[in-house]
């Protein structure tokens, strides 16, 4: 079971506090009918599915219920550093210089 | 007294018998013994038969890694548990214990046809023996499959014990109390940190309580020990736990532990619970699980009285019972050297020690020699004989790798050892990273994935003295890396038995090796031959050896055989061990209860049960009740005598000729307001919002961005910036999640309250002619004429008395309202109404009816009608999509390719030619019944009820093309029939909606 840092509440909790919310930083276009077939499927549909850090959405649900960003590494499923939506993504060579 | 006992030796209380029985028979053990040690003592080995060849077996060990000695003990009725180690499980007056895998007895069992049938169950006997010939099928294999699919039989009566469930957070928890543990927790313990020491055994001390020749600190090894722990339990921060078994090493220093608290109790405490689970969250882990041996991999080694060499120490320092009078050992490690000379000095005629290596250290030679033991290094087994218990070992020269003729000697008990594998299991469940160390033949840690540290034996040192000057050392790291100051004990050891050896693969042999059954995974009769053919019919990855022959898939999850499968299999592959790598270790650690594991969670605990503040009168009313979501809802409200059908269609006509009551509180309800409500609302729903008045409703329709209907619901507006949304009652969840996740990430700006408040209503529906008339005379604040209060309005006034939230709004296409007003006030309205609608014959009525009638108006229910892969126009709602909208959740969508594709399936009625049959649900929908098979599938029947209210059955469907077939004859393949079906529109009573207008 992961401890979870919240960045709203500034609290490392446990996972059942948190939910999984897919992958961070795909903004929904502002005008949707604007895109083309291709660019809807692939907003739609087209995922990183990263191997190793992973920028992802999580969901305090059972806490302070915000959404929030976090950088994780899907292979050791450890967090690297979590944030508050709308930050913008953190830079993961100095994230991954701090890891060691 | 018994000729195995030995008084002089063990820990366990000589002068202390307890009976228990082993197959009906009586067994006289002491108190301290393990079944398997109470067995030993009376000269019994045969405690079990194999899984697949029902070969007789015996303990091979004397710890939770037993691979044979499987039983069922029984405690009383209900208290049965089959598969427990007898060389765990602690004996007490009155335990009944069983064999397993054996019919009619242990000693003469019919399974064991199954090894003459030895060539049949080969690697991948899953895959290749049944496949033919087919008329076996029935007859042979699928009984032998189903018979085969698990160990032992499942108990036939609930769990009447009960199961605890703790977190503990720590600042060190160790896991195994044996000299590393101990001294980690000496070290850690003086610190102040706050400690945690486990063990799995009924006592601590590892293999200390296997050593009592071995001095330290000056003392006894046993003295130190009692001395040792003594202090351990006078430190406030340090708790002891035995028969606390780790299962399970989890992310960030979270570790299960299992503790069974009352298998080994002559009579249960009152209330006390069997196991505890505790959720252990540690600032740091040190893990000091010691080492396994590995078993010898020779043909015959899994005859009863083979054991291994440590666990015969054991067996004889411990419990004080030598495994045989006249051993044979077997080795190619020193360790086994060391047992045969307890043996021998506990009495044993110890015949011979045979070596596998060439030259092994004087001291060991000479030791045997001053007791008079045969040596012989350079020299292999490749044979036992014995029908139940072993009686004679063929024994070869070995010139290199070849075996010269065979010399047969007499025993009572083969002691083999392979060597030791660090017992790594829980390391690898975080992931750490093993190396393959050719010093110590074994993998030791490596890379580490969490705050772990390792000692002794576990990293390859062996010996007491190594153990305890590590494991100091580990609980002085520990206690640093958590902000601790301490140091580190010596402890000056003598007597120590270290030891080295070589680990090897299959033993050489004068034999044919393919007939040979050197067994080596014992739980799941895997055999050296088997890895071999595995790897020759292209099983190359270790992992697809593993599943091929199904070797260290067994309940001891390998901890015997993985490493000597590895060996067979890396020289078949003719690569080293460390390109072929390792099988990945899962928790848990040991088999464990599912009570452990489910804790307080069960019965009525199991999960939450929903209740709405009407349900108490439901209940008092004789309604059944079914599940809905968490919920628990009236299905239907049986007078006496009545069915489900004849209560439903009571329920029905009640409500359309005059008037009917629905608990509607299960509604979920959202509240949406601020100043950008009506956009935020715009932007989520497909329908339009802005002209939506105040004190009006509009059914409102929610997509996914994928297009899909995911959820529907009557929306009230209450003012310019407040919205009352209801969901389905299953949906309240997801459709505030969705409605936060936009809000909060995609559309910060806008000003928007969400708030959940399904539980601050309870929610009364009245639906049928009769409805104004009841009302009516309740409601304060709102003039209730169709003029001033039509359908689709919401009001904010009195009913009762009470403070309500009224809609006027239909899912019966009858007149109908729904009062909502303060769940506390829920019970009282509706006891008002009862009362007042007696006049009315007001009727009750619950889910089924609820389904019944809005089917029979073609209302959809969002996750029966629809199914995740229907739109809106394929529901035939475009009516409820915004035409002039921009934009809202899911409509770029709308115009994908796929999804405007002709010929998607669309939902229509359907209307059985033959009117009193009623389809299933779910059925297929075909256009020829007669086509060959597989028949094209045009879609299938989503809702199906007798209507009472027409006299016939109705039916929703998705069909293919569906609105271009009204009229069109369909079938629908039934059990024993085919049903001819007429494509209808979806509302069968009353389209004109003049019923909603009274
Ligand atoms: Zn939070």
């Amino acid at each position: 079971m992961l401890l979870i840092h919240c960045p709203y509440c500034d609290e490392t909790l446990p996972e059942p506090e948190f939910a999984y919310a897919g992958e961070a930083h795909i903004d929904r276009p502002a005008d949707p009918q604007q895109l083309s077939d291709e660019e809807w499927r692939d907003f739609l549909f087209i995922r990183t599915n990263a191997k190793g850090p992973h920028y992802e959405r999580w969901r305090h649900i059972n806490g302070c219920a915000r959404f929030f960003n976090a950088v994780r590494d899907t292979v050791s499923d450890k967090f690297l550093t979590t944030y508050k939506a709308g930050e913008a993504r953190p830079d993961l060579a100095k994230l991954l210089e701090g890891q060691k | 007294m018994s000729a195995y006992r030995v008084e002089s030796h063990g820990r366990i209380k000589h002068h202390q018998p307890v009976s228990f029985t082993f197959d009906g028979e009586t067994v006289e053990g002491r108190e301290g013994d393990t079944v398997a040690s109470a067995l030993l003592a009376n000269g019994k080995h045969l405690m079990g038969r194999s899984f697949k060849y029902h070969r007789p077996r015996g303990a091979i060990a004397a710890g939770s890694e037993e691979p044979n000695a499987l039983i069922g003990t029984t405690r009383s009725e209900g208290r049965f548990e089959p598969n427990t180690r007898a060389t765990v499980q602690e004996i007490y007056p009155g335990l009944k214990t069983e064999s397993q895998n054996s019919y009619p007895s242990l000693k003469y069992d019919i399974g064991a046809i199954n090894d003459r049938l030895y060539m049949l169950f080969s690697a991948g006997f899953y895959y290749k023996t049944f496949m033919w010939p087919r008329s076996f099928w029935d007859k042979v294999y699928e009984p032998f499959i189903r018979r085969a699919a698990g160990l032992g039989v499942s108990p036939t009566v609930e769990d009447p014990d009960h199961y605890a469930s703790r977190y503990l957070h720590c600042d060190i928890l160790i896991v195994g109390a044996g000299p590393a543990g101990i001294a980690a927790a000496l070290a850690a313990g003086k610190s102040g940190a706050k400690v945690l020491l486990a063990d799995e055994g009924a006592e601590m001390g590892g293999s200390v309580l296997s050593e009592p020749g071995v001095n330290i600190d000056g003392c006894s090894a046993w003295n130190w020990l009692e001395a040792r722990l003594d202090e351990l339990r006078g430190m406030e921060n340090v708790t002891l736990m035995t028969r606390t078994t780790a299962i399970g090493y989890y992310h960030q220093n979270m570790v299960g532990l299992c503790q069974k608290l009352t298998d080994h109790l002559t009579t249960l405490p009152e209330g006390a619970p069997r196991e505890r689970l505790w959720r252990i969250r540690a600032n740091q882990v040190i893990l000091t699980q010691g080492a396994l041996e590995k078993p010898l991999v020779f043909h015959e080694n899994d005859r009863p009285g083979v054991m291994l060499a440590g666990s015969a120490q054991t067996y004889l320092n411990r419990y004080g019972v030598l495994v045989g009078r006249r051993p044979v050992v077997v080795t190619s490690h020193d360790s086994a050297w060391y047992a045969a000379f307890d043996l021998a000095d506990a009495g044993a005629e110890v015949q011979a020690i045979v070596d596998l290596r060439d030259k092994v250290q004087s001291e060991l030679s000479d030791e045997a020699t001053k007791r008079g033991i045969r040596v012989l290094t350079s020299h292999t087994v490749t044979g036992t004989s014995g029908r139940l218990r072993i009686k004679s070992i063929r024994i070869n020269p070995l010139r290199g790798s070849k075996a010269g003729r065979a010399e047969t000697v007499n025993c009572d008990a083969l002691l083999m050892s392979g060597g030791w594998t660090p017992s790594l299991h829980l390391f690898s469940h975080t992931k750490g990273t093993l190396r393959w160390e050719d010093d110590t033949k074994a993998y030791l840690p490596d890379q580490k994935a969490e705050a772990c540290h390792i000692a002794g034996a576990g990293r390859g040192l062996w010996g007491i003295g190594k153990a305890l000057t590590d494991g100091g050392e580990a609980g002085v790291a520990a206690a640093t890396a958590a902000g601790f100051t301490t140091i580190a004990e010596a402890y000056p050891v003598e007597n120590d038995r270290e030891g080295t050896g070589i680990s090897l693969r299959e033993l050489p042999t004068d034999r044919s090796p393919g007939k040979a059954k050197a067994f080596i995974d014992f739980q799941n009769d895997v055999t050296a031959k088997d890895i071999r053919l595995a790897v020759s019919e292209g099983m190359h990855s270790i992992e697809h050896v593993k599943r091929y022959t199904t070797n260290g898939m067994a309940t001891d999850q390998g901890k015997m055989s993985n490493m000597n499968g590895l060996n067979i299999a890396a020289d078949a592959l003719g690569k080293p061990q460390t390109e072929v790598g390792l099988t990945t270790f899962r928790p848990p650690y040991t088999p464990t209860t599912f009570g452990a594991f489910a804790g307080y969670h069960k019965g009525s605990h199991f999960e939450v049960t929903r209740k709405t503040p009407i349900d108490d009168w439901a209940e008092e009313n004789g309604a059944a009740f079914e599940p809905v979501a968490l919920w628990r809802r009236a299905w239907y409200f049986p007078k006496p005598g009545e069915d489900l059908h004849a209560a439903v269609a009571r329920e029905c006509r009640a409500t359309r000729e005059s008037l009917g009551i629905f608990d509607a509180s299960t509604l979920g309800k959202i509240e949406v307001s601020g100043p950008d409500a009506v956009e935020f609302m715009n932007r989520m729903y497909t329908n339009p919002w802005t002209k939506l008045g105040v004190s009006r409703c509009r059914y409102g329709l929610l997509l996914g961005e994928d297009g899909y209907i995911l959820d529907d619901g009557v929306i009230g507006r209450l003012s310019d910036d407040k919205f009352h949304v209801t969901t389905t009652t299953g949906g309240a969840a997801r459709v505030l999640n969705m409605m936060e996740d936009y809000l909060q990430t995609e559309w910060p700006d806008l000003k928007v309250w969400l708030t959940s408040t399904t539980e601050q209503w309870a929610t009364i529906a009245l639906n049928g002619p009769n409805a104004r008339n009841l009302l009516e005379p309740f409601v304060e604040g709102q003039d209730m004429s169709d003029e001033a209060f039509p359908h689709m309005s919401v009001s904010q006034c009195t009913v009762a008395g009470f403070p309500a939230r009224l809609f006027r709004i239909s899912f019966t296409g009858e007149l109908g309202f729904e009062v909502n007003v303060p769940a506390r006030y829920g019970r009282a309205l509706w006891e008002n109404l009862w009362e007042a609608g007696q006049q009315y014959d007001v009727c009750p009525y619950g889910t089924e009816t609820m389904h019944v009638l809005r089917a029979e108006k073609g209302f959809i229910i969002v996750g029966q009608d629809t199914d995740g892969t229907v739109t809106p126009d394929d529901a035939g709602m475009s009516w409820a999509v915004g035409k002039k909208k921009t934009d809202f959740v899911g409509m770029r969508s709308l115009s994908r390719p796929d999804i405007a594709a002709p010929g998607r399936k669309q939902l229509v009625g359907l209307l059985t030619r033959d009117s009193k049959t009623v389809l299933d649900e779910g059925a297929q929908i075909v256009a020829d019944p007669k086509q060959p098979k597989p028949m094209k599938m045009l879609g299938h029947v989503t809702s199906s009820y007798w209507s009472e209210t027409l006299g016939r059955s109705v039916a929703l469907a998705v069909v293919q093309g569906g609105r271009d077939r009204m009229g069109d004859s369909l079938y629908v393949p039934m059990p024993g029939k085919d049903v001819e079906v007429e494509v209808t529109g979806t509302v069968f009573y009353d389209p004109e909606n003049a019923r909603l207008k009274l």
